[in-house]
């Protein structure tokens, strides 16, 4: 990979026990620049993106943000290394208010004020700022989890199937939401996704994991749909 | 016995209850935030209100000793000093031992068991065996008497105070501080908040040691109506975890009502009764509402 990628993934291996589950996966992701990981269930996305985040161990290879080698760091210091985290499933803070959740990232931050830019993307959680976040639909959370990453100022966003579970106008709005993002702050963003037409939208490049392994890259421009889609057809 | 004589006993068997509720509470706050966070049942917890009882008669000796004219005010500062001291050896407990522990329940409740029988030891060794009582100020001794042949204790109105002032102290932590921020975020998920840039370790620490300076002054409020010896801890650890449970774990105000029935249904039945058959009452009505309802008094009812 090129000395100027933002996001530096190299010879990536994870495990769970003995079973090996991503078998050495290499890529980089520039600043202002978003990638997407296509694959179908159980193909490694999620795994690859706990053992970016350091909630899985690494087994062997080397995770870079910004020069920086973040591989054996615990999962809050990646955080300050400049990872912000959307999990699979959203995972925010059930018996948090949604202003709490956000607060949650500001935990490097020197002003402890929720900057206003996020409730300029999300008006819906202004709006929903004192209600419990277990109290949100499924798409407000989806908002509320990916402001919540936003809010730790990171230098590559990592989301995990952001679409996952959520109706198709919210779709949409995440996608625009995720352009927006990357206009205003030019970061790197990377996401795993099944809907190829949502990384259509938001994705410069991407890459087709399958078994743990990356087998396929193409930019956007180049992009043969019908291959894609093939590796996505179960 | 008159009606208006049997209304004074019980009005004062009910105050004496809400002493016994204050020492309650405030070791059961201890346990369940320290519980509520790490899943840790911490057995050493009637030792850390033994180090806050401690505390209190060495400072009371030091004044006697050595400023005479301060004893009225030196509790004040001597609670602090016993929060302090708590907190510092349950940090540290925390750092030697219950940390390799997580996630590992029998361990942390053998491991903080074992901590008890050496704390108490070390009590023994250092203090003696026999009991002691600190010089409590003048204007803590004595009572209030709104009304013939009713007489409220004023130390009881102290411990009281005491303990409202630390139970609310608690609540504005949890709810308006970041350390509160943080600790509720862990509770909810661990690795998520863990993921969001959170120490999750030094909370835990954090968490643990505060639990335990809240025992502390829970030792300070005990040495206004009981003396303080080695055991006098693990007297109330039993009480302190049916306090938790009966209450609901994490769930604080379950923990306030919960304390107040316990102390209270004990107290006034142990005038009328003996007082073994007031613990047979007392532990016979919460295990028939646990069977009832195994969550608790209060539970959560948020979806997780």
């Amino acid at each position: 990979m090129s000395g100027t990628a933002m996001l530096n993934v190299n010879d990536l291996f994870v495990s769970y026990g003995q079973s090996q589950a991503i078998h050495g996966i290499s890529f980089g992701a520039n600043r202002n620049e978003t990638v997407a990981v296509m694959g179908r269930n159980g193909m490694g996305k999620t795994t690859l993106f706990k053992a970016l985040m350091g909630v899985l161990p690494l087994k062997g290879g080397k995770v870079e943000v910004d020069g920086v080698d973040l591989s054996r760091e615990e999962s809050f210091r990646r955080v300050a290394g400049g990872i912000g985290y959307v999990p699979q499933g959203r995972m925010i803070f059930p018996t948090l208010t949604v202003e709490e959740n956000l607060k949650t990232g500001l935990e490097n931050a020197k002003n402890k004020e929720i900057p206003e830019e996020i409730y300029a993307l999300f008006p819906v959680l202004f709006e929903m700022r004192k209600r419990k976040g277990g109290n949100l639909s499924g798409g407000q959370q989806q908002q509320l989890a990916i402001g919540r990453a936003l809010v730790t100022n990171p230098k590559v966003l990592l989301l995990d199937e952001p679409t996952e579970g959520i109706q198709p106008s919210i779709i949409k709005d995440i996608a625009k939401a995720l352009n927006e993002i990357r206009k205003l702050r030019e970061i790197t963003i990377v996401v795993s996704e099944q809907v190829l037409s949502f990384a259509l939208d938001v994705a410069d490049r991407l890459f087709v994991i399958e078994g743990g392994r990356l087998v396929h890259e193409s930019t956007r421009a180049n992009i043969d749909a019908d291959r894609i889609k093939q590796y996505l057809s179960v | 016995m008159s009606a208006s004589e049997m209304w004074n006993i019980f009005l004062m068997q009910g105050f004496a209850g809400l002493s016994l509720f204050s020492v309650l509470l405030l070791m059961g706050l201890g346990l369940a935030i320290i519980f509520g966070q790490m899943g840790v049942i911490n057995m050493a917890h009637g030792e850390f209100m033994t180090i806050g009882a401690y505390t209190i008669f060495m400072l009371s000796s030091l004044t006697e000793t050595y400023a005479p004219t301060l004893t009225p005010y030196y509790f004040f500062v001597a609670i602090i000093v016993a929060f302090i001291l708590a907190f510092a050896v349950g940090w540290m407990a925390e750092w030697a031992l219950i940390r390799h522990l997580y996630r590992r329940p029998l361990d942390t409740l053998l491991a903080t068991w074992g901590l008890s029988l050496g704390m108490q030891q070390i009590f023994r060794s250092t203090f003696g065996a026999k009991e002691v009582s600190p010089t409590l100020p003048e204007w803590l001794l004595g009572s209030w008497a709104p009304a013939e042949g009713l007489d409220i204790p004023i130390n009881g109105m102290f411990v009281m105070g005491l303990t409202l002032l630390v139970t609310a102290g608690v609540f504005l932590m949890l709810y308006r501080s970041r350390w509160g921020l943080r600790v509720r975020a862990t509770v909810s998920n661990r690795t998520m908040a863990n993921a969001i840039g959170i120490n999750t370790k030094k909370t835990d620490r954090m968490t643990f040691a505060i639990g335990c300076g809240i025992a502390g002054v829970a030792g300070a409020a005990f040495t206004t109506i009981g003396s303080t010896g080695p055991t006098s801890g693990s007297l109330y650890i039993v009480d302190a975890f049916l306090v938790v449970t009966f209450g609901g774990a994490a769930s604080l105000l379950g923990t306030v009502a919960s304390a107040f029935g316990i102390a209270q249904t004990q107290s006034i039945s142990e005038f009328f009764l003996t007082g073994s058959m007031a613990k047979v009452l007392t532990l016979l009505t919460i295990i028939t509402i646990l069977m009832i309802r195994p969550q608790g008094l209060f539970a959560l009812k948020v979806r997780r």
